[in-house]
């Protein structure tokens, strides 16, 4: 995506959809360091908070008849539990805790990048591209450490007729190694995309004329990107268990 | 976005110097190292609150509410067998003091039909006296009548006799009355 930037055109439109995605130090103007406390610092520490109302100050009184924030963190719960179980078998279980500390990362972050003037952490490559090389090196290793060269198999595909086995191998190895990419190119990608397209449409809404139109679009807009939000979360926790499933049982 | 422009040091190479960004902020590679650095103590937080905390309390709950559940359902079959139980000795109360009422009303028909028999045997018998003695008495009656029917006859005939002109025979007409009155 090119710069948009004509401001100095002279008309009323000014575009800077890609603004809302530049890392400002939280305090004073000066360069960002690694440690450097900024709006990304704020928005996920916002996420940790969410987090943390969500799943540990709803469930604090362990009730057997769930107050309303309670079922919702027990119905999270069983979501991602039952995904994990039905894609991974009863081995993956015991990988939930890392698989629901991504699902639970990326569901908040997303939804506190809806809130307008917000900072949606998800919509960078440097968060997304390490989460999914988290995955992948995790599924590797794990493989390796399970089924040692066997693992291996997961490139051979033995139903195949012999001849057809290695350019299959092949094509199975290119697709092991674009899975982070993909993982992590899509879940930015979504969510980058959407909450520019909603700036867009918000620099329109400067002329009288259109903005009716302008206002009716972000709208639109905003609710494809609450449900692009929570599917792209479920996507790439559902790819983290199907992955993981290969390292687990990598025969096909 | 900023209208003053900003020092081209402290902007860096993302950020053109009213502020708005140069490109995609997505790839501002002078970011990445800050970015990967907050996320790695986000997720660390993450995972240890949800593998310390949240997700044993949940699980704990759930497993709770199902053991609860279980152990109602357990009761709720008790108490229905006790109910079910409890109609039964119900029933049997009932049917049993349907027998006993059927029984005392039974001995009851039974006494009073015993004293009504011997009423009316006792009655039959003074009725049997009664009949015996007015069938004497009518037998009297009637004897003592014909006595009477045979005296008048007798001095009817020997008055007839005599008004007739004749001799009246006592022996005669006695003989004549007892053959008319005997048939």
């Amino acid at each position: 995506m090119a710069t948009e930037t004509t401001a100095a055109e002279g008309s009323s439109l000014v575009f800077h959809p890609m603004d809302q995605f530049i890392v400002k130090p939280l305090f004073g103007d000066g360069a960002i360091a690694w440690y450097t406390p900024t709006n990304v610092t704020l928005w996920m520490f916002l996420a940790i908070a969410a987090i943390f109302g969500l799943l540990v100050l709803s469930t604090s009184k362990r009730a057997i008849v769930p107050t309303r924030m309670q079922s919702v963190a027990e119905l999270t719960y069983g979501f991602i539990y039952k995904m994990l179980e039905d894609i991974c078998g009863k081995e993956g279980v015991k990988y939930f805790p890392y698989v629901m500390t991504l699902f639970m990362f990326i569901v908040c972050a997303n939804f506190l990048g809806m809130i307008p003037t917000s900072f949606t952490t998800t919509s960078h490559f440097a968060v997304t591209i390490p989460l999914a090389l988290a995955v992948f090196l995790t599924v590797t290793i794990l493989g390796f450490v399970k089924n040692g060269a066997a693992f291996l198999g997961l490139f051979w595909v033995s139903s195949a007729p012999l001849a057809l086995r290695p350019v299959l191998a092949i094509i199975e190895l290119i697709s092991y190694f674009v899975r982070p990419v993909s993982h992590s190119i899509r879940l930015a990608g979504n969510v980058m995309a959407g909450h520019a397209v909603i700036k867009v449409f918000a620099g329109f809404a400067a002329i009288a004329v259109i903005s009716p139109v302008s206002v009716l679009a972000i709208t639109a807009m905003y609710g494809l990107e609450v449900l692009v939000s929570f599917i792209q979360a479920y996507v790439f926790t559902i790819l983290t268990c199907v992955y993981l499933k290969d390292a687990l049982h990598p025969s096909h | 976005m900023a209208t003053e422009p900003i020092a081209e040091e402290i902007a860096g190479s993302c950020v053109d110097a009213y502020g708005s960004a140069i490109g995609m902020p997505q790839l501002c590679f002078d970011w990445f190292p800050n970015q990967i650095f907050w996320l790695v103590i986000t997720l660390v937080v993450i995972f240890l609150v949800l593998s310390r905390v949240a997700l044993p309390r949940i699980a704990a709950i759930l497993a709770e509410r199902q053991g609860t559940i279980t152990n109602d359902l357990a009761a709720a079959e008790d108490l229905k067998a006790k109910a079910v139980e409890a109609e039964e000795a119900y029933n049997k109360a009932l049917a049993d003091a349907r027998a006993e009422a059927q029984r005392i009303a039974a001995e009851a028909r039974a006494e009073i039909q015993s004293g009504l028999d011997d009423a009316i045997a006792m009655a039959d018998l003074e009725i049997a006296a009664k009949t015996a003695e007015s069938e004497k008495a009518i037998a009297g009656i009637r004897a003592s009548a014909l006595d009477s029917i045979q005296v008048v006859a007798k001095d009817t005939a020997a008055e007839l006799v005599t008004a007739l002109g004749g001799k009246a025979d006592a022996k005669a007409i006695d003989g004549a009355v007892d053959a008319q009155t005997k048939g």
